[in-house]
């Protein structure tokens, strides 16, 4: 028995990550105290003289039972109705005055639903740890090898599972900081929470009705839905390809064998990067106003007579915002790409000189063919950055041109219109579910391309 | 003869070529400072308010400073400023230890559920960064830190707490460090804690510089978050929550030549360390070892 275990466990560790030490032997071939720590978290290992880490299970143990019991049970039994008591006010005789009666709140019932939830979730896995760590005591002992001590789990610590050490801390910031917020905002989307029939206070689950509405061509807020992703993937074509390409031409003309000065060239461009995008953005807006500096400079020029539209007519704020997107997006291009086109071999150029190609001809045929190999995922990456290009919408036009009684404007992006939505209007459960479909889109997207590029397959091949 | 004309025909085509090249560059780069100058030549403007009829200004002064740190009663800069610095100081702190931890890991260490955890990691960052904002704050107020002083522990939380997730440019650096230095010192008998700490974050300034800088940089040009968090709570206010603020209807017209003021003094310090990090950020893309 024991050489077979020994045997299976060195085939498997040739696999992998594998070891016998898991939930299912501990439950079929542990022994009574193994099997006790199924009730009792930490009863093997304090038996096999682990009594630190077992207590700390036994502890979490106790905490985790105490949350429950406290909160927790009662908070998970109100998720499947979120509460229908409304705040009353009552007569108060004895006192003269009206009082309010607590009622709920849809909300916080939510909010402290998903938590229970997620800890419930983190304390079976923390129950799966404990279990297979009594187990692996147990069979440590039966072997006649030495259980690790709790000073030699810390030591271990600094150097086997060094992992575990380093990654404790980031991981528990992104859950509490970003995946709890964000299954609470995704559990909002089949909700009424909205301020549309007063659903602020108390609200219910409605299941997909509100992706039905959003999807429909007939519904109000579906039609502006589709018009909004139109823009919005347009937009990031425009953005990532004109801004790619120009930026390109740029990096290479600066790059050229005559162009004197290049630093200093390259600083020009570098310092619109350096300034902070709301200040420039900002200051840009202003100064594209119909009353704004450009305008009137021109029309004291005697160049033209009435103010140029660039955010009042829908073409122009859309072209607009496209353009100074150039003045933000070529810089970066630049930078990203100059390291790259000087690794470029010079033999290809050598060569294509001696065949007589010009420089259109060798762009074409030896540097761009080169570049998109190279730079796929950066492209990529701009792409889905474009998409939720936050910054310059919000700062340049502010979603502006909408058409009157609209919640969307001409320009906005699904990540601006999110915004419109939560904060402003409070609209929140539509707006989680613009969230959700920007998620789709943009997984869409970056899936598909993102693992067929070479760079995520053969992440091994240089080490 | 003939090849004499050919190659001063050359040359002539060349000379113009060239001195297409660097008018087009001249001019694209006036386009480019263009706004920068504008800003700063408008911080020493002496007219008040944002529409101005001429392009250089009447009069020049420095009143717009002046008046920038020292008109306290509405919008409070200098301790804005302080905010956003204390705030800054503590997230680049966080967030860069976050960053190279969790960068070392996906690079060097191998365990079971690191691919897993990189998948997921790229899958939360499909989805909009602000979706959250409005859980991101109710959860904050759970905790308490949306009311007083506790604001810039919320802010500091919010800017550093999800930066595990942003470790795709250490990590490649990290994979460029040779691997046989670090089996050298596993021969010796080094833990992985002291080749982390020993070997390989000496090895690494270019990519420990970018990072600490781009997470110090952060809170400074963020505005979004901070103004879901801090709302109504001016004195806890960041700058440039503070400079958007002057920009609003009610303050434009006392506050532009003020806000350019403002700006210059913000982006000056953000340029220079943009710039020294740039220097960095590309000796970081290029590897640790030069061949």
């Amino acid at each position: 028995m024991n050489t077979q275990n020994a045997d299976t466990k060195k085939k498997k560790e040739l696999t992998g990550f594998e070891t016998p030490y898991t939930l299912k032997n501990a439950i079929v071939k542990g022994d009574i105290f193994t099997k006790l720590s199924i009730v009792i978290m930490g009863f093997g290992n304090i038996v096999r003289k682990q009594v630190i880490k077992g207590l700390l299970f036994l502890g979490m143990q106790i905490a985790y039972l105490f949350y429950m019991l406290t909160t927790g049970f009662h908070a998970l039994s109100m998720l499947p109705s979120l509460g229908g008591k409304v705040q009353e006010e009552v007569w108060n005789e004895a006192k003269g005055i009206y009082e309010y009666t607590s009622g709920d709140n849809s909300l916080l019932i939510l909010l402290y639903g998903v938590i229970t939830l997620f800890l419930t979730l983190f304390f079976i896995l923390f129950w799966i740890t404990s279990i297979k760590s009594g187990y692996q005591a147990e069979c440590l002992k039966k072997e006649g090898k030495q259980v690790n001590t709790f000073f030699g789990d810390i030591a271990d610590l600094f150097n086997k599972n060094l992992h575990r050490l380093l990654l404790t801390s980031p991981i528990i910031g992104i859950l509490t900081f970003t995946i709890l917020p964000l299954l609470f905002m995704i559990s909002m989307a089949f909700t009424n929470y909205s301020k549309e029939g007063e659903h602020l206070v108390l609200f219910d689950w409605v299941g997909l009705e509100n992706f039905r509405k959003i999807l429909s061509f007939s519904d109000s807020i579906g039609q502006e839905f589709w018009s909004v992703l139109g823009w919005t993937l347009v937009w990031a074509f425009f953005a990532t390809f004109l801004n790619y390409f120009l930026g390109m031409i740029l990096a290479i003309i600066i790059n050229r064998k005559d162009t004197k000065f290049k630093s200093f060239w390259r600083f020009c461009f570098v310092l619109s990067i350096a300034v902070p995008q709301f200040v420039s953005l900002l200051v840009t807006r202003t100064m594209l106003q119909p009353k704004g500096a450009v305008n009137v400079l021109l029309m004291n020029a005697g160049i033209i007579d009435t103010a140029i539209p660039f955010f009042t007519s829908v073409l122009g704020a859309r072209i607009t915002v496209i353009i100074i997107n150039l003045w933000v997006g070529i810089p970066f291009t630049m930078l990203q790409v100059t390291g790259i086109l000087q690794n470029i071999p010079s033999e290809l150029y050598e060569a294509a000189k001696v065949d007589g190609a010009n420089s259109f001809v060798t762009f074409f045929k030896i540097t761009l063919p080169y570049m998109l190999f190279i730079t796929t995922p950066y492209l990529i990456t701009t792409f889905t950055g474009n998409i939720n290009n936050f910054n310059v919408i919000f700062l340049l036009s502010t979603g502006h041109p909408t058409p009157v009684g609209a919640t969307a404007g001409k320009t906005d992006l699904l990540v601006t219109w999110l915004y419109k939505l939560t904060i402003d209007k409070q609209y929140f459960n539509i707006g989680a579910v613009v969230g959700v479909m920007t998620f789709v889109v943009l997984a869409i997207v970056s899936l598909i391309t993102y693992r067929n590029t070479g760079s995520y397959k053969n992440e091994e091949e240089f080490s | 003869m003939m090849k004499k004309e050919k190659t001063s025909s050359l040359k002539s085509n060349r000379l113009i070529k060239n001195s297409l090249v660097h008018t087009l560059l001249a001019v694209l780069s006036a386009v480019w400072v263009f706004p920068i100058f504008w800003v700063v030549l408008t911080s020493f403007r002496a007219e008040k308010g944002s529409y101005m009829t001429t392009f250089l200004p009447k009069a020049y002064t420095l009143d717009n400073y002046i008046k920038l740190f020292t008109d306290k009663a509405v919008l409070n800069f200098p301790r804005m400023f302080m905010n956003t610095l204390i705030i800054a100081c503590f997230s680049c702190l966080i967030s860069s230890f976050f960053v190279l931890s969790v960068a070392y890991c996906m690079s060097r260490l191998r365990f079971k559920i690191r691919k897993s955890l990189m998948n997921v990691a790229m899958i939360l960052g499909l989805f909009p960064g602000f979706m959250s904002m409005v859980a991101v704050y109710y959860i904050l107020k759970g905790l308490g830190l949306s009311e007083g002083s506790m604001i810039r522990v919320a802010l500091i939380l919010v800017y550093s707490a999800g930066a595990g997730m942003t470790f795709y440019v250490a990590k490649g650096f990290f994979d460029t460090v040779p691997k046989a230095l670090d089996e050298a010192a596993f021969l010796d008998g080094a833990t992985k804690w002291q080749v982390f700490t020993k070997i390989t974050i000496p090895l690494s300034k270019p990519i420990i510089v970018y990072t600490v800088l781009t997470a110090f940089i952060a809170p400074w040009i963020d505005f979004i978050f901070a103004r879901v968090i801090c709302r109504a709570s001016a004195e806890y206010y960041t700058v440039s929550l503070g400079l958007w603020r002057m920009l609003e209807k009610e303050y434009i017209d006392n506050w532009y030549t003020a806000f350019a003021a403002g700006a210059v003094c913000i982006s000056i310090p953000i340029a220079i360390l943009f710039v020294f990090m740039q220097r960095f950020y590309v000796d970081g893309m290029s590897g640790s070892v030069k061949g």
